[in-house]
């Protein structure tokens, strides 16, 4: 178990590395779920079976998934500026002296794990027990950030409808019937093509 | 299991949240800040899982779930905003937005 734990770390900590570093997208988000498997790892072997499931299925599953779909629908794989010049050393300098006094913290005191797993049926009992009240918020969360991507990832489609109407309306303001008609023909073509099939 | 030391799994927290802090200041493409803020959200939920496994008990998994559900719903908006940028800017370059103008 300990050996796991070693291991699963080091692993952890170097595809973290990885995705920080690589300028291809997809190959970054690949490195992020080697990443989540390995703190899923790491979750059980701290006697939290229940919660490293839930890494696999909602980190590496679900929302990785958003990630790759979000890259294959915005197309954008191939591209990958390099702009970092020297930027990055500052930054990098700055967040190595905050990992050190951290990990300074941390390490001033040692005290073992319990080494008791805690399995699901504790984690449900305390979740629906005394946190009910922050399952219910995070479920108005959840419904917020629902409402909210649907409205922010709609909004371009709605202004690109709102001018091709108005471009629509102006050529029949015209009274050019000749304007109108291939319009018309050409959205009525696909859709008898879809009803034949 | 009992030789794991809470301050190793710490440090291990400690370590994935500066590596993702260090990538959400040096990188500029928007789709890998937004992996490097879920690297440091994962973090924090590690930290409160081994906090939760130094005393035995279930509410660091609590907190940890509440962590996902959160980070479920900031990649949701910012993927979200990822699309639009994309679409208004031609770019996912957060240095390309830096005029407001509407």
């Amino acid at each position: 178990m300990t050996a796991m734990f070693y291991i699963a770390a080091v692993i952890a900590v170097l595809s973290t590395l990885m995705v920080v570093t690589r300028h291809n997208l997809v190959h970054a988000l690949v490195y992020l779920v080697i990443s989540l498997f390995a703190v899923a790892v790491v979750f059980y072997t701290l006697g939290a079976p229940f919660v490293a499931a839930l890494e696999v299925i909602v980190y590496a599953g679900a929302i990785m998934m958003l990630f790759l779909f979000a890259v294959m629908l915005l197309n954008v794989s191939a591209e990958s500026p390099i702009r970092l010049r020297r930027a990055w050393l500052g930054p990098v300098i700055l967040v190595a002296a905050l990992l050190a006094e951290m990990i300074y913290g941390i390490s001033r005191q040692s005290q073992a794990l319990a080494g008791a797993q805690v399995g699901p049926q504790a984690v449900s009992r305390a979740l629906y027990g005394p946190y009910v009240l922050g399952v219910e918020l995070a479920s108005m969360l959840l419904l917020a950030a629902l409402i909210g991507a649907r409205h922010i990832a709609a909004r371009a489609r709605d202004e690109q409808e709102a001018a091709e109407s108005m471009e629509r309306r102006r050529a029949k303001a015209a009274g050019n019937a000749q304007c109108v008609e291939p319009d018309l023909v050409a959205s009525q073509g696909p859709a008898a093509e879809e009803g034949d099939a | 299991m009992a030789s794991v030391s809470l301050d190793h799994a710490l440090v291990l927290a400690a370590i994935l949240f500066a590596i993702g802090f260090a990538g959400l200041l040096t990188r500029r493409n928007l789709i890998v800040m937004l992996a490097c803020i879920e690297i440091m959200l994962n973090a924090a939920g590690l930290a409160f899982v081994a906090a939760g496994a130094r005393w035995g008990q279930a509410d660091g998994q609590v907190m940890f779930l509440f962590v996902l559900a959160m980070a479920a719903a900031e990649v949701a908006v910012g993927l979200a905003l990822a699309i639009r940028f994309r679409q208004s800017l031609k770019s996912l370059d957060i240095d390309d937005a830096d005029e407001m103008k509407g």
